[in-house]
């Protein structure tokens, strides 16, 4: 601390020279005079604070968050009324939910925000070693500080975020693994810098002169720029450039390395693991939305029925003698209120005695839901992978029930359709194709028969093209050699020849390619002091400095190495997608390689071109200086060396071609049939090049052979124009899509046609374009329309040359179509994440590419066969609970206030309650609280195996169908229909008659009157009981739970009535309860009442819900039926498969047609297939 | 919504207790528990309503409640009532006199007789009630304006009377019973004569205890200083609510558990109606050994006028009944009975044809074409 007070003044002078970049200077210690002046820079400690609050401030800050909300602020406001103005209610009614509600909260969110406590406290204090004056001094973690020197062991993890200054190796390299930061659980290796990987020793690196300058902290885990500048005795000092491969990032662990010693630079919250923390946008369900928009109809309605209500009661007061007869007079202060206050007093009052209408328990429950229900995700057996030993995960809860709603689902292909299991299938050097042994004898070799094996007189020149060739992929790579027999992640390669080694890499295809280079012959060996070796053909090792290393990434699509040979000769062999390298040629058999490319593309095969060029010294010195330039760049580093590799990375001499395959995942084209049959759409948005991506859509059946193809591509807009392709394309599915809708009206629809479209990266960035200023007029901003609508009428979409930008951006465009549909986009890798993160529901695949997209997902899954389980079994369950819990919610409280309301009419508008305060403060607390939540967490109107065999089912949910106005306005029709009954059914009871009991409990017969609180607990008792029995006739599952639940708070109302009405309550000022339902019991009128009136609430209701079954029956209501039927003949099968397809297969013209006429929506034209081949059996 | 914007899963992964179902605790977790509960496959009572399945029980319901319907009305229509208005809005009514000069404050009682025939004789005990009607009892301002621990004999609420009592909760000393209820407490007095064809009358006795609910009488309501027989001692330093004649403690002095606070007339007062129009049992006749409680014949209702009710537009009844099993006099809930099986009923045979004429359409609907 003293240390941070020392430091904050000439921090304030020299912070404005440091904006963008910070130095640090090692060990503390000053750079020798005439180096720049030392100006000591003022860091954060190395404190971790994840937690929200102190103890302090938890309950100010956490009911400040807590009232932000919408929805909790308006009870707040409710309350306050409540306190401040002479309302009909006690301020308890509402404060008492409310207090639950927010106590709740705060308990949850304290004991999170403790466990971060208690973690942030466990790594704080971890003892840490720091370089002091040539010692180890132990320190706590959070005293470290920018400059310290730091010594980490093997297995410990990085404190801070460090520069790597040296290792206990001798090359300056030390393993890392960042499982816990990305999930990747390969060992990465990161590099000192030459000039102080000497320094290896505790006296030695307190020795060390040197500044670091770098930039400020940002949180991209991948991107560092930085400058070292050494001062060794006197000179100059040596500037080296620092990147992501110098930075440990804190949370990483240290492998398979002694120790290191490093120097700290960014410390505690601006490590780049603690500007990660912050959370992503919040996701919100169109449930929600739906829910949004009923709240504010009942908002209005709330508001509405106030004013009416204070309006009728001036009217009704205009009379004196009704405002105040001389039985019941105003105080003298209320009389001498002014009019407009009184009003305003009394419209407040009504918003008070109606505002249970918008419950605060309905958030509540609808929380619970959503978080208990989750659990049923996590615990499902079906989707637990026994390989990766992981189950689903959910990192939202908010969204369970969209997974109901999906209708367009975007999958990246490699890992997610695919294995991502990379198997060497062949090469091919200037034609001639090689095939490693071992497959051979596998499966593969029916398809590889009569292609023309290894030739066996090969020319002079081929066979030396040969094996440079295979030299090339043999170094031309990344790949680590890992010499021990356990790997702590999964193991990236298969054992070598000696029984202990592995080949590991963040690319399965380096790995695959290096294997089969080792079937071929050539064998990489390791990488030892910065020289590669290779035990050829001939058992001889092979040895080749390693000079450069031109890193792959995304937007190149290739990578280069540059080594020089035991001769002295220098090569640069680079590898890359075909599109990358085909330009780049010079010479070679460019022909051949480029059918064989595209022969195995079309197989589905991930093709990759190797080219080479041989350097010159000269040549070497300038591809050197021309990339030191730009490593040491501070700015803009990234485009300087992409600029930099273009320039090196010209002028190839074809080599060949090396064919990889991805296995499709087990069930993945059974998984997109049954999401197609569920209507939704499919899009595989993918880097890979065309033909690779059409072949993997062909196998996972997104592509029919039926399906006409559609192109959008480079080649195509290369011949026409984009504005003419877009509109010949749109005039081809526009026009067969007409026709479709007149033959399925003549019933007619046996020529039908699917289309799948096909469009590449680049096309789609000049579809997307924006118009051009004033030249194209309208023409551009149509694209998007155009290309929209083609899409529309589309099944399935190939996306494929796609950078990871563009995935987020084609889901974002779908996502803004007029249609609004709900998207899902699925993914494992860390290109997905953008589109994960864009789409309503991300779903991560627990892959080989690392966690990253797990990570960001919202929903994780083992695989992705998994989604179907996901989607039509969860997705579907939850829909329907939370819809029925939303609509039943709306039900029940105007089942509950619309008597009040009435009740208005005929006391004077004078607010009384007409239920006694503790059955407004309970009824939504606990008389009807837990059937609906336990209806909405284990409710399964159909079977979960049906769901599963027939995705049809789906569709019948689709588009928010529970939620739609017309259903809404039913439910609330319902409910002032059920209030009506209650209100007028005691009304006549008590108007027009005697309405008696038996005073003395059966004892005499004297007859004793009622009074108004036996009408309201008439009214409530009818109501708690026809709103629960209305609950459990929508009810298809009856567990022993549900029938606990539901019978069990119908008989918790009674005992609590009997409780609450059978004591003299001394704590209360009133009394109003007391016997009160226990005389309503004794009359026998009450009874026969109170069950008409049940009767009477809950007919239209069933006798609506029959009618609709045998009149006009949805998909779903035919399979309850039959699998009902089904489960009556055969007990031990409740399905019989066959039957029931038949009957949905059946019934979707009926349901489509319905749909057509109501929404003009696209057809979907899956369900049309489906019903031609039932109709060709 | 109430979940935080803290996401457990942005943590580096080193607290692994934390809550939340996508915690790092289900990452731990292996091969989830193959339980029913978890696997949603609970053993489950599956009903569907079809029209085959409704169909039955509406026949049920409508089979019996078609009967009840019936006992009802013909229990109801066999309550025999008779109801006499004695407002004296009307010139011809005898009462009108007192009506026109009446205010509650007046001191002086004004009596009135209305003469009433009898045709059928009334069997059993006989319930008097008085009915007022556009009085309302249960507005809010009415309704709170009582205090029930004052009613229950509290020491402190009797001479500190709730808030709530306001206007009528002091003059000058506190006031017991306060608040508006109590204030405006039915004051009139209703005899009943029967008169002989001979000319002469007599006056039928009255019952007025046993007209309160038990409990009422006997938990909820209670006189200061519990049993002591002098209430008086007991409701000093009070003073009777306005609109009284006289204070609580002289309601009934003719029978000390009738007097102060559970006086039954009182209490049955105090009990606010659900609506404007509203009975209040007055008093019951019990019945003779060998003839009819009431028999046919004339009668005169000697009524004592004090209570005002024409400045409101109120009007007051004087009602006789007997009661049956279920009460008194109320062909409603009868008719509803009734009504809503017949309507079952016929609900019934509409779904009947509606089964029979689609039930096996969609029952055979696998086979198109």
């Amino acid at each position: 601390m003293r240390a941070r007070m020392s430091h904050l003044i000439p921090a304030c002078a020299g912070e404005e020279n440091w904006v963008d970049s910070r130095t640090v200077y090692i060990g503390h210690k000053e750079p020798p005079p005439g180096a720049e002046a030392y100006i000591p820079q003022r860091f954060p400690d190395n404190r971790i604070v994840s937690s929200k609050y102190t103890f302090w401030n938890f309950i100010p800050k956490n009911l400040f968050e807590q009232f932000r909300r919408i929805a909790n602020f308006y009870f707040l406001i409710i309350f306050l009324v409540q306190l401040i103005i002479d309302t009909p209610t006690s301020p308890i009614t509402s404060g008492l939910p409310l207090f639950f509600v927010i106590t709740v909260t705060a308990i949850k969110q304290g004991y999170e925000d403790w466990l971060r406590h208690k973690a942030d406290n466990a790594i704080n204090q971890c003892p840490v070693h720091v370089i002091q004056h040539g010692n180890v001094v132990r320190k706590q973690s959070r005293k470290l500080r920018v400059g310290d020197i730091v010594r980490v062991k093997e297995d410990e993890s990085f404190p801070c975020d460090l520069i790597l200054l040296s290792t206990s190796r001798d090359d300056g390299t030390c393993f890392v693994t960042t499982a816990s930061l990305d999930g990747e659980s390969s060992h990465k290796t990161y590099y000192a810098v030459q000039d102080t990987k000497a320094f290896n020793t505790e006296e030695a690196i307190d020795t060390i002169h040197a500044t670091i300058e770098c930039e400020q902290p940002q949180p991209d885990l991948y991107k560092f720029v930085g400058r070292i500048n050494i001062y060794l005795a006197r000179d100059e000092p040596v500037a080296r450039p620092l990147g992501s491969e110098n930075l440990l990032l804190r949370g990483a662990t240290l492998k398979n390395t002694e120790y290191i010693y490093a120097v700290a630079i960014y410390t505690g919250m601006e490590t780049k693991m603690a500007l990660n923390y912050q959370s992503k946008s919040q996701k919100r369900s169109a449930v929600e939305k739906s829910m949004n928009s009923y709240l504010i109809v009942y908002l209005c309605i709330l508001i509405g029925k106030a004013l009416i209500n204070t309006i009728l009661k001036y009217v009704w007061q205009a009379n004196p003698n009704r405002d105040e007869p001389w039985y019941n007079q105003r105080t003298e202060s209320e009389r001498q209120r002014h009019i407009l206050i009184r009003a305003f007093t009394d419209f407040l009052a009504f918003m008070v005695l109606f505002n249970y209408i918008i419950p605060v328990s309905m958030y509540v429950t609808v929380e619970m839901q959503k978080f208990l229900g989750s659990y049923f995700i996590t615990w499902d057996d079906d989707m637990f992978d026994e390989e990766l030993d992981t189950g689903a995960l959910v990192n939202t809860s908010d969204l369970n029930e969209e997974l109901g709603q999906v209708e367009y689902v975007f999958t990246d292909k490699t890992g997610t359709l695919t294995e991502n299991n990379m198997e060497f299938i062949e090469c091919c050097v200037d034609g001639h194709v090689y095939v490693p042994h071992a497959i051979c004898n596998g499966q593969v070799m029916a398809a590889a028969a009569g292609i023309d094996m290894i030739d066996s007189s090969p020319d002079a020149e081929s066979r030396e093209h040969e094996e440079l060739f295979f030299r090339a992929v043999c170094l031309c790579h990344t790949v680590q050699v890992k010499e021990e027999e356990t790997v702590d992640g999964i193991k990236r390669g298969i054992h070598q020849g000696k029984a202990t080694s592995f080949y590991i890499s963040s690319s399965p295809d380096e790995v695959a390619l290096v294997e089969g280079m080792k079937r071929l012959g050539f064998t990489y060996l390791r990488l030892k002091d910065s020289h590669m070796e290779i035990l050829n053909r001939e058992d001889e090792i092979e040895r080749f400095e390693l000079l450069e290393v031109l890193n792959f990434d995304s937007v190149r699509r290739r990578m280069s190495v540059i080594v020089r040979s035991n001769t002295g000769e220098y090569y640069l062999f680079c590898k890359g997608a075909d599109s990358a390298i085909f330009p780049r040629i010079v010479s070679g058999k460019v022909d051949q390689v480029r059918a064989r490319v595209e022969h195995n593309a079309v197989e589905g095969l991930r093709t990759l071109c190797v080219a080479y060029k041989k350097l010159s010294h000269i040549e070497y010195e300038e591809v050197c200086h021309l990339l030191n330039s730009a490593k040491l760049a501070l700015q803009d580093r990234d485009k300087k060396l992409s600029e930099a590799y273009d320039t090196i990375e010209r002028d190839f001499i074809l080599l060949g071609a090396t064919a990889v395959e991805d296995r499709l995942q087990d069930k993945a084209a059974d998984t997109i049939e049954s999401l197609h049959k569920a209507g939704m759409k499919v899009w595989v948005l993918t880097g890979d090049k065309m033909e690779t991506a059409t072949a993997t859509c062909y196998a996972s059946k997104l592509f029919r052979r039926s399906t006409q193809i559609l192109e959008l591509t480079t080649k195509r807009t290369e011949e026409q124009s984009l504005h003419d392709v877009l509109h010949d394309l749109s005039h081809t599915v526009l026009h067969h899509h007409g026709s479709m809708i007149r033959d399925t009206f003549s019933g007619l629809s046996n020529e039908f046609q699917d289309y799948g479209l096909i469009i590449d990266g680049a096309t789609l960035s000049a579809v997307l374009k924006p118009a051009p200023e004033g030249g194209g007029g309208a023409s551009g901003g149509n694209y998007k329309e155009i290309f929209l609508e083609i899409c529309r009428n589309c099944s399935a979409v190939l996306c494929c040359r796609m950078a990871p930008l563009q995935k987020a951006q084609i889901v974002k465009l779908i996502k803004a179509s007029k249609e609004h549909p709900i998207t899902l986009a699925v993914g494992d890798g860390a290109n997905d994440v953008s589109m994960i993160l864009e789409a309503h529901v991300g779903i991560g695949i627990m892959g080989k590419e690392g966690r990253q997209a797990a990570r960001n997902s919202d929903y994780a899954i083992p695989k992705f066969k998994h989604l179907k389980k996901m989607l039509l079994v969860h997705g579907h369950y939850y829909y329907i609970r939370i819809a029925e819990l939303v609509q039943y919610f709306f039900y029940k409280n105007v089942c509950f206030i619309f008597p009040q309301f009435l009740y208005q009419f005929f006391c004077g508008f004078s607010q009384q309650p007409l239920y006694d305060t503790a059955y407004l403060t309970l009824y939504n607390i606990s008389f009807t609280s837990l059937p609906i939540l336990l209806y909405s967490l284990i409710e399964q109107h159909i079977n979960m195996d049906i769901l599963k065999k027939d995705p049809s089912l789906y569709r019948d949910i689709a588009k928010n169908s529970l939620l739609r106005w017309p259903i809404f306005i039913y439910w609330t029709f319902l409910g002032v229909f059920d209030a009506v009954v209650f209100f007028f059914g005691a009304f006549f009871l008590f108007d027009n008659t005697t309405f008696t009991s038996n005073g003395q409990l059966m004892t005499t017969n004297t007859q004793m009157m009622f009074g108004n609180w036996t009408f309201g607990t008439l009214v409530f008792t009818v109501l708690v009981f026809t709103v629960t029995l209305k609950l459990a006739l929508d009810t298809h599952y009856w567990t022993w739970i549900n029938h606990f639940v539901i019978w069990g708070s119908l008989l918790f109302y009674v005992i609590f009535s009997l409780l609450w009405g059978g004591i003299i309550w001394p704590f209360l000022n009133y009394q109003r309860m007391y016997y009160v339902f226990m005389q309503m019991l004794s009359s026998g009128p009450a009874w026969l009442s109170i069950i008409l009136l049940i009767m009477v609430s809950l007919l239209p209701d069933v006798v609506k819900k029959v009618l609709c079954r045998a009149l006009w029956p949805t998909t779903t209501e035919r399979i309850q039926v039959s699998a009902a039927g089904s489960t009556l003949h055969s007990p031990q099968g409740p399905y019989r498969g066959k039957r029931i397809i038949c009957f949905c297969f059946f019934s979707q013209p009926v349901l489509l047609s319905k749909t057509e006429k109501r929404a003009n929506r696209a057809f979907s034209p899956d369900s049309f297939s489906v019903q031609n081949r039932e109709k060709g059996k | 919504m109430m979940a935080s914007s803290y996401n457990a899963k942005e943590e580096d992964g080193h607290h692994s207790g934390a809550v939340g179902p996508g915690g790092p605790g289900a990452i731990k977790s292996k091969k989830p528990d193959n339980t029913a509960f978890k696997q949603q496959r609970l053993p489950a009572w599956q009903p569907i309503l079809t029209a085959g399945t409704v169909l039955p029980a509406f026949f049920v319901i409508g089979l019996i409640f078609i009967p009840i319907g019936i006992g009802l009305f013909v229990t109801s229509n066999n309550i025999k009532e008779f109801e006499i208005d004695y407002t004296g809005v009307e010139e011809s009514s005898p009462c009108h006199i007192c009506s026109q000069n009446y205010a509650w404050n007046n001191t002086n009682p004004c009596q009135c007789s209305i003469p009433f025939t009898l045709e059928q004789p009334f069997e059993s005990n006989v319930f008097m009630y008085y009915g007022l009607s556009n009085f309302y009892q249960n507005h809010r301002r009415y309704v709170k304006s009582r205090d029930d621990s004052q009613l229950n004999g509290d020491k402190n609420s009797l001479t500190n009377p709730s808030k709530e009592c306001e206007p009528y909760r002091t003059n000058g000393l506190p006031i017991a019973p306060c608040g508006a209820i109590a204030n405006s407490l039915f004051n009139d007095t209703l005899e009943l004569l029967y008169n002989f064809p001979n000319g002469t009358s007599i006056s039928i006795p009255l019952s007025k205890t046993g007209i309160a609910w038990w409990t009422d009488k006997h938990v909820k309501f209670r006189n200061p200083g519990g049993n002591n027989n002098n209430l008086s001692a007991a409701f000093a330093g009070t003073t009777k609510p306005v609109n009284w004649r006289k204070p609580v403690y002289e309601l009934d002095p003719s029978d000390p558990n009738n007097n102060g606070f559970i006086n039954e007339d009182f209490i049955v007062w105090m009990r606010t109606a659900a609506l404007p129009t509203f009975r209040k049992l007055y008093r019951i006749i019990h019945k003779n050994k060998d003839m009819p409680t009431l028999p046919p014949g004339n009668y005169t209702l000697n009524i004592t006028y004090n209570y005002p009710v024409l400045s409101f537009d109120g009007r007051k009844r004087m009602i006789l009944s007997t009661i049956s099993w279920m009460g008194g006099k109320n062909p409603f809930l009868g008719i509803a009975y009734i009504t809503v099986g017949s309507v079952c009923f016929f609900l019934g045979v509409v779904l009947l044809i509606i089964h029979h004429n689609y039930g096996s359409r969609s029952n055979n609907a696998d086979i198109p074409n």
